[in-house]
């Protein structure tokens, strides 16, 4: 397929390499790695599978960040999924990799095979379609993802409503990437010298909201995309920023990235959500870190329709994940690694997306780290 | 579930007021929304995530930036050998996917 084949080239990936290496073969070993963060789970994935980091010089590590939507859904989020969809009455639509996602004591899956009906979409208006074939069912929708979900969802509120569908209605978990990057930098602990930010989100919302983090921060942001050679490109723009000493804001997928964004989906989105704080599995509260209906919307509201918006719970004592998705720990770090915790077994949610880290860790690494395979795909 | 992935426009139509599109990737074909992206024509490639098409693959962006990464090994080239000890097992795994 066209921009996708030739953005995976390894002659252009040893050119990239090479230049990588060039720009740190000054550094000393005894200095501490340039400690870069990918946010994005798809590119955590992305790298894991193609070992881009075991092929990069000691001089630079990768930290995983938080960027897997699936992964910091609120455990509290997905007991009220659990206890939405077993009504009778609902028919309960969501990605596929929210029915794996461990709950209090089950997950959607499990709900599905005690006769609960589960439904996987791979677009939401697919839901609205359910829910204008079976007026009598309610149909309730999984709104969950980034920005760049966040359109595709606001959509199929706004289609519920030009239709007057009465039987639609969305439960909502959508999270922000710059908040997130905002309460990383200002963590205490971080030891992150520098972002790559989602490209597909910055497709959706441009560029323009990374520039202050920039400047607050004194940290490089290279906006990167998702094909190998897009990853290493980012990492190559952020470690030449790192190495002379500079802290910018640069897009590096500018193929898919522009400035401003996509108006049209932001606008769609502003009229169907407005900010909010959000809990985020693993890490905790961050401000003005989510996206919830706005009061124009608020009647597609499944927690209200429902009545489960009390339902709160605890996360599991083991799982390390909130470590994990803030850069502290590696997956195989956490002593359930591997052993009690698996993808079959999953304790946390970064085990079961696929684009979780301790999931990518699992597919691609042994449990020391190193590569289960050398990563030609 | 991020995942979003280029693919072709090859037919573009109007269901009840809403710009849809058939999008072909490497040979699948699948029905997605084309409302945020109300100029983009049929042969253009688009960024497709969750049934929604969200940004537009610039060509001559895509172009230049693959000259660029070539141009990269030239310059390679004529710096003489990269540093000898941080030398990876380059074209083993990047290349991948
Ligand atoms: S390996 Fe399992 S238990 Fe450990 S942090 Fe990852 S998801 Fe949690």
């Amino acid at each position: 397929m066209k921009y996708l084949d030739e953005f995976r080239d390894p002659a252009l990936a040893r050119n990239l390499l090479a230049r990588i290496n060039r720009l740190v073969a000054d550094r000393s070993a005894d200095e501490p790695p340039l400690a870069i963060m990918e946010v994005c789970g798809g590119q955590t994935h992305a790298i894991i599978r193609n070992g881009i980091d075991q092929l990069l010089p000691d001089a630079i590590e990768l930290i995983h960040g938080p960027g897997c939507p699936v992964c910091v859904t609120p455990l509290n989020i997905i007991d009220k999924a659990l206890a939405i969809a077993a009504r009778p009455d609902v028919v309960f639509c969501s990605f596929g990799d929210m029915l794996r996602v461990p709950g209090t004591g089950r997950d959607l899956n499990s709900v599905r095979s005690e006769g609960g009906d589960v439904r996987i979409v791979y677009s939401p208006l697919d839901a609205v379609n359910l829910a204008e074939d079976n007026p009598d069912r309610q149909v309730v929708f999984f709104a969950i993802g980034f920005e760049t979900t966040a359109p595709a969802n606001a959509m199929a509120v706004h289609q519920a409503r030009a239709l007057g569908l009465d039987n639609f209605s969305v439960l909502v978990s959508h999270v922000l990437v710059p908040p997130a990057i905002e309460a990383i930098a200002s963590s205490p602990t971080s030891r992150v010298d520098g972002f790559l930010a989602a490209g597909h989100v910055c497709s959706v919302m441009g560029t323009r909201q990374y520039g202050p983090l920039v400047e607050r921060f004194g940290l490089p942001i290279v906006v990167t995309g998702f094909e190998p050679l897009d990853v290493l490109e980012g990492i190559r723009r952020a470690t030449a920023q790192l190495v002379e000493g500079r802290a910018e804001l640069d897009n590096a997928y500018p193929r898919v990235v522009s400035e401003p964004g996509n108006v049209p989906a932001q606008q769609m989105v502003n009229d169907v959500f407005t900010v909010c704080d959000r809990q985020w599995r693993g890490i905790g509260m961050i401000p003005a870190s989510g996206w919830c209906l706005s009061d124009r919307y608020a009647e597609f509201d499944a927690e209200t329709r429902f009545e489960v918006g009390t339902i709160d719970t605890p996360e599991s004592a083991v799982c390390r994940s909130g470590e994990v998705l803030q850069g502290l720990i590696k997956p195989n770090q956490c002593e359930a690694f591997g052993g009690q915790c698996t993808p079959r077994t999953p304790l946390g949610a970064t085990m079961v997306s696929s684009e979780g880290a301790c999931a990518a860790y699992y597919q691609y690494r042994r449990l020391d780290g190193s590569p289960a395979e050398v990563g030609v795909g | 579930m991020c995942l979003a992935v280029p693919g072709k426009i090859v037919e573009i139509r109007d269901e009840r007021g809403t710009r849809m599109a058939t999008i072909d990737f490497d040979g699948i074909h699948k029905d997605i929304c084309l409302a945020y992206l109300p100029e983009i024509e049929v042969g253009d490639y688009a960024i497709v995530h969750v049934g929604f098409a969200i940004s537009q693959v610039d060509e001559v962006s895509a172009l230049e930036t693959l000259a660029m990464f070539r141009e990269l090994g030239i310059l390679d080239e004529e710096l003489g050998p990269e540093p000898a000890s941080t030398e990876p097992a380059a074209g083993e795994g990047a290349g991948g996917g």
